[in-house]
């Protein structure tokens, strides 16, 4: 799954409206559920909301965007869910939504319910300002995981993030390293102006720059499989000659390989294209495992227990000293990984 | 200009491509009187009322209006209604979806501001004077479409109107809501305000009008106090008959005589469909032509519609060649040999895109079913056999429908029918809208099916056209049967009279 | 000599004048365009190689090829598309999402509960089955809401264009399926043995049947007559609302198809980007075939010519570097020349110009 990082992913597009009706409901449960009981989408895991602080458990609020998004966001929220449990210390509440004023109208009400933490994954960079006054006004702490947003950096304790740039500097980092002789690369595209897109096509472009490499192809195929096989398909069609096709995620990568394929196009380890995905899915280290593609770089969707390690801290009275943390990325080479890293970090 | 009248059109001319809608029409409006306009279709009735709320443009003639010195200008619907005069028509022309106060004061409202309390107690004033049983605050749509109608004359009263035009208000009301709006005319008419009603209604004309203005072929006939003109003679004047009328010629050589005619092969027993007509009793034996006789909008043709299931039947019995049968749609008629050929053509019959020849199969095709399609060679035979038959002028069976003559549009409609050789063929208005010559053609194709043994219902507005055709007329009123006219009787004078009912002066 | 001569331009003249009235005017001319743009900038466009696939089968490749290969979908689902907007004068906006739901049914049912299954769960021919019963109910209910509710056909399937998506998720539990199996693949790619793409071929059986079933069935008349006239059409006996219905089933049937080749094609899916804007794609084809968006009279040939164009065209600009996002503006270009070109005022000036020169190349020959 290609990671949603930046929210003009969702903004223009057609998911957007798609996931439309999906936002009406969640704003009407917002509206009715997070007062009563929690149900749909909202879900409680203390189930003694209406208590108050009781238990000793630390209630935190959680603003997500909507699980169905992407194989990312699903393992997301399944880590967060899996953290912010009763046997961990917390009572947690979950709102999800890809509209940042229901998001922010959810916070709202996260802070009138008294929550201790607020962990918000904000759709929208931009008017976040006052809710999160409100929230230091009435003494609660404000943790941002996975996106940043445009407010003072005063106004939340923490931001737990990727680093786009860094996972394709790792990257190309590694094909440099594999000194192939010469470079004539397809590079396929995610949606134009994605912070996934920017950082991982900076990071190629300095490099091809810097080392004399051939882009041979430089097209966005929108994260879709299909576009990207039929872009791999028209530079085979063309007859140009490439050795490397560089996707910024791994449905783009498998499109091109079933181009590759169905031309006889030797990749992999031994193979005469060297193929590299990102997002580390499941399916796709079992494919850098098999030797079928050459490398998957991570996007991490595991937050929950750096947040937790941050309440941990401010529960003892720590002092935070990182404002901003850089969740740390891997990039998996078909020479050296393992059964245990596709088990571990495949999602 | 008289000292009462509040509207005085004179010599009004107007012409489209082709035709002379008005020619030097005159008509006078007093203060305080609701006046009907009569006349038939193409009449120059709706013609009239364009040219005066300023849809269209006059080509010669003046209009007074009380309180101008000088002829009024009318050039859009705006400036009639700066002048007073508006209209309501017979659909809904306000908002559902908004309430009743804002309903009577869109677009009229200067400026960006709306004092809404204001404008609330505005309405429910007028509401209140004009015993409208209706909240301002409500969506108007949560009331009859007589109240809505109420609402659209009281917007049109406030508007400080002299001229009011109520275009067939009545059509889409029951009884009761009629008596209501009846009511509220007169209540208008003791404020002074000059009303032109145009309706079907015989019955209704006479409740509540005072004069009569008849129109026929774009050309006054007169002006009439009410209690001068008995129905009768209303009629004839619509219908361009004196009573004297001596041209009944009946060609009895044309009209069917047929020996076995006292098989029924339809009849109908409290027939009745959604479409507002009283229930009513028909049969038609083997070979005869009868015909449905009334006015426009007395209910011939939701009579035969109801008998081909084309309105959705309501109450009834049908026996189909003595055995009981049921419609409910179009295709249980045509199964039993039913086939009916619409009174709008253009609406009802033609599938104008299509040619010729798929316009002529279509019916029987249907018939045919779903997985058995007239191969094309097929279809051609037999669009050029019928288009031989009935002589269609057209460039090819394939030439779309649609650019074809009015005439040749019809024929071809009844070869689709024909084709189905029904038992029992149902003409609504075949003859309308075509050239003199196909029109005679019609009839004596009508009269030969029925001599070949296929029964005949025949419509027509004209009836000279029914009486040389038709040997039995049931005869229509206000969606009533009100008679029935058969050998000797049937004469221009009586259906006349039927027809009008009621005072026979 | 000189008289024949003289015969035959102005034959052609006529020939021409004849063909701007013709629907299939516009997809004959867009593709022309496109096929003498390439032969100008790249003969090397129209080679045709034959090579072997990694399983060492023979394949035909070359731009032509792809084009056949990734118009199919286009081209099947325009079949249905062009029934619908004939019948109810409106188009499906829906069959995207659609396609993620069948496809999503299709992995369903081959991958049971597993993500990625050692073997098929269910023969393939029991999940397309199940797809198609299930694109058919989505198109009876889209077709319900035309037909019963007379909601315009854009507004109907706008519901099951926003909902769509999730629905496809919540059908694998949002799991994104696997199937391991190459026999699998061989609907989306080859068949061993075969060279020519497995899609070309399924879209040529489509064709095949549609034009089967519109020459031994009444559908096209049907359709027609509804779409031109609904009261003409009822009061000859037919059942305007069934019609309706009828046509977006058949359009849920060729959703099902197209599902099929999609997740073939890459023996998985992504429910938010498959088959994305292919809805607009098919009601262009439609538009590109020479056939009334609002209605009526159709011509099924034009569309399916269309659907290719369109493919054409995407082939042509991924050649050229465009970037896909930048496509719907190129394609907007074409909606626009189309436009102009299918208005009655240019087909009136095309057909005399048409005349116009026929009759000038006379008189120069007789003055010659």
């Amino acid at each position: 799954m290609f990671s949603e990082k930046d929210p003009t992913i969702e903004k223009g597009g057609t998911k957007m409206k798609r996931k439309k009706i999906l936002a009406l409901l969640v704003s009407a449960v917002l509206a009715v559920g997070v007062i009563g009981c929690g149900g749909g989408e909202k879900e409680s895991t203390g189930g003694n909301e209406s208590g108050g602080d009781e238990g000793g458990l630390i209630k935190v609020g959680i603003i997500n965007n909507d699980p169905n998004e992407s194989g990312y966001r699903t393992a997301n929220d399944a880590d967060m869910k899996e953290m912010f449990t009763e046997e961990n210390g917390y009572d947690a509440s979950f709102a999800y939504s890809l509209k940042n004023d229901e998001q922010i109208s959810a916070a709202q009400q996260f802070i009138q319910d008294g929550v201790d933490y607020l962990l918000i994954s904000a759709a929208d960079t931009a008017g976040w300002d006052t809710v999160l006054q409100d929230a230091q006004n009435a003494g609660t702490q404000v943790i941002l995981f996975d996106r940043t947003i445009d407010a003072d950096e005063s106004l939340y304790v923490a931001s737990i993030v990727s680093d786009m740039k860094a996972e394709g500097e790792t990257a190309v980092n590694w094909l440099k390293e594999q000194n192939l002789g010469e470079y004539n690369i397809i590079h396929i595209q995610g949606v134009m102006g994605s912070a996934a897109q920017v950082g991982r096509t900076g990071a190629l472009d300095e490099m091809a720059k810097a080392e004399g490499w051939n882009i041979v192809k430089q097209q966005a195929a929108d994260w879709n499989a299909e576009t990207a096989q039929q872009i791999t398909q028209s530079v085979i069609d063309a007859g140009t000659s490439f050795n490397v096709i560089y996707a910024e995620n791994d449905d783009m990568a498998r499109g091109a390989v079933a181009a590759l394929d169905a031309a006889n196009i030797s990749h992999g380890v031994d193979g005469d294209v060297v193929i590299m995905g990102f997002d580390t899915n499941k399916w796709a280290l079992e494919e850098v495992l098999a030797g079928r593609w050459n490398y998957d770089g991570q996007c991490n969707p595991y937050q929950a227990s750096y947040i937790h390690d941050i309440i941990e801290k401010l529960e003892n009275s720590e002092e935070i000293t990182e404002k901003t943390i850089v969740m740390e990325e891997k990039g998996f080479d078909a020479a050296t990984i393992t059964q245990e890293d596709v088990d571990t970090y495949g999602i | 200009m008289k000292e009462k009248s509040v509207l005085e059109m004179r010599g009004i001319y107007k012409s489209f491509p082709g035709v002379r809608a008005l020619q030097n029409v005159d008509f006078t409006l007093e203060e305080g009187e609701i006046h009907a306009l009569m006349g038939e279709n193409g009449a120059g009735k709706s013609t009239l009322i364009k040219v005066l709320t300023g849809v269209y443009e006059k080509d010669e003639g003046q209009i007074f209006l009380k309180g101008l010195n000088k002829p009024a200008v009318i050039h859009s619907p705006q400036d009639a209604q700066n002048l007073g005069i508006s209209t309501v028509y017979q659909e809904i022309t306000l908002c559902p979806n908004l309430t009743v106060a804002e309903n009577m004061y869109i677009g009229r409202t200067k400026g960006f501001g709306t004092n809404w309390r204001k404008m609330n107690a505005g309405a429910a004033k007028i509401l209140k004077d004009l015993d409208i049983p209706a909240d301002a605050t409500q969506q108007l749509s949560s009331y009859s479409i007589a109240i809505q109608q109420m609402v659209a004359i009281a917007r049109a009263v406030d508007m400080d109107c002299k001229v009011l035009i109520l275009d067939e208000p009545t059509s889409s009301l029951d009884d009761s809501e009629v008596e209501k709006l009846f009511k509220m005319m007169r209540d208008l008419k003791a404020k002074g305000v000059g009303i032109i009603f145009v309706t079907h209604f015989l019955e209704q004309v006479y409740a509540v009008c005072d004069k009569i203005t008849v129109l026929r072929d774009g050309q006054l006939v007169g002006q009439y106090e009410i209690e001068n003109l008995p129905r009768i003679q209303l009629v004839a004047k619509m219908l361009g008959k004196e009573l004297n009328d001596e041209e009944e010629i009946k060609d009895d050589s044309l009209v069917y005589q047929g020996a076995d005619a006292d098989k029924n092969v339809f009849e109908a027993e409290g027939l009745q469909s959604n479409a507002g007509i009283k229930p009513f009793n028909f049969h038609i034996k083997k070979g005869e032509v009868n015909g449905f006789a009334g006015l426009l909008g007395s209910g011939r043709s939701e009579c035969v519609r109801a008998i081909f299931g084309a309105d959705k039947v309501i109450a009834g019995k049908v026996k189909m060649k003595g055995k009981d049968v049921k419609i409910s749609k179009p295709i249980d008629a045509m199964k039993l040999g039913i086939a009916y050929l619409s009174e709008s053509r253009k609406d009802d019959g033609l599938v104008g895109d299509l040619s010729v020849r798929d316009n002529i199969i279509l019916a029987q095709q249907v018939l045919r079913g779903f997985f058995r399609p007239y191969s094309k060679s097929e279809a051609y035979k037999i669009a050029d056999e019928y288009i031989k038959l009935l002589e269609i002028k057209t460039a090819s069976a394939d030439t779309p429908i649609k650019s074809l003559s009015g005439g040749n549009q019809q024929k071809c409609i009844i070869a689709r029918w024909l084709l189905t050789h029904p038992d029992y063929l149902i003409l609504d208005e075949p003859t309308r809208g075509i050239d003199i010559g196909t029109k005679v053609e019609i009839q004596k194709l009508v009269l030969k099916l029925a001599s070949e043994g296929m029964s005949v219902t025949f419509i027509s507005s004209e009836t000279d056209e029914m009486l040389r055709t038709c040997s039995r007329l049931v005869v229509m009123r206000d969606r009533k049967v009100v008679g029935e006219i058969s050998g000797s009787e049937l004469t221009q004078s009586n259906i006349m009279g039927t027809i009008a009912g009621g005072d026979k002066k | 000599m000189q008289k024949s001569g003289t015969k035959s331009k102005s034959s052609a003249g006529q020939f021409f004048a004849e063909l701007t009235r013709k629907p299939i005017f516009i997809p004959i001319v867009a593709l022309l365009l496109l096929a003498i743009f390439n032969l100008v900038m790249d003969p090397g466009f129209y080679a045709i190689a034959l090579n072997h696939n990694s399983e060492g089968y023979p394949v035909l490749s070359g731009s032509l090829i792809t084009i056949l290969d990734n118009g199919s979908e286009l081209a099947i689902l325009a079949i249905g598309m062009t029934l619908v907007t004939a019948a109810s004068g409106g188009q499906d906006i829906s069959v995207g999402a659609a396609v993620a739901i069948a496809g999503s049914v299709i992995l369903r049912v081959l991958c049971g509960t597993e993500t990625q299954p050692e073997s098929l769960q269910a023969p393939v021919i029991v999940a397309f089955l199940l797809a198609c019963v299930v694109a058919m109910l989505f198109g009876a209910f889209n077709g319900a809401l035309v037909a019963f509710f007379r909601i315009q056909p854009m507004v109907a399937t706008l519901i099951l264009y926003t909902a769509g998506r999730n629905i496809a998720a919540w059908i694998n539990q949002n799991r994104l399926p696997i199937v391991s199996e190459p026999s699998f693949g061989y609907f989306g790619g080859t068949i061993p043995g075969i060279p020519i793409p497995t899609p070309f071929f399924i879209a040529v059986i489509c064709v095949a049947i549609i034009a089967l079933v519109l020459k031994f069935t009444t559908l096209g008349l049907y359709v027609q007559s509804v779409g031109i006239n609904e009261n003409s059409a009822r009061l000859n006996g037919l059942n305007p609302k069934l019609i309706k219905i009828l046509t977006f089933v058949i359009l849920g049937l060729c959703v099902a198809v197209v599902g099929l080749i999609k997740v073939s094609r890459i023996s998985t899916i992504n429910y938010s980007v498959v088959a994305k804007d292919i809805e607009m794609d098919a009601i262009l084809a439609v538009a590109l075939g020479g056939n009334s968006l609002a209605g009526g009279k159709f011509n099924m040939a034009g569309s399916i010519m269309g659907a290719y164009t369109i493919q054409f065209l995407t082939t042509t600009l991924y050649k050229y570097n465009v970037p896909s996002e930048a496509l719907p503006a190129y394609k907007a270009v074409v909606v626009i020349v189309l436009v102009v070109l299918s208005a009655p005022v240019v087909k009136a000036r095309l057909g005399a110009l048409g005349k116009k020169l026929s009759s000038k190349k006379n008189t120069a020959k007789e003055v010659g």
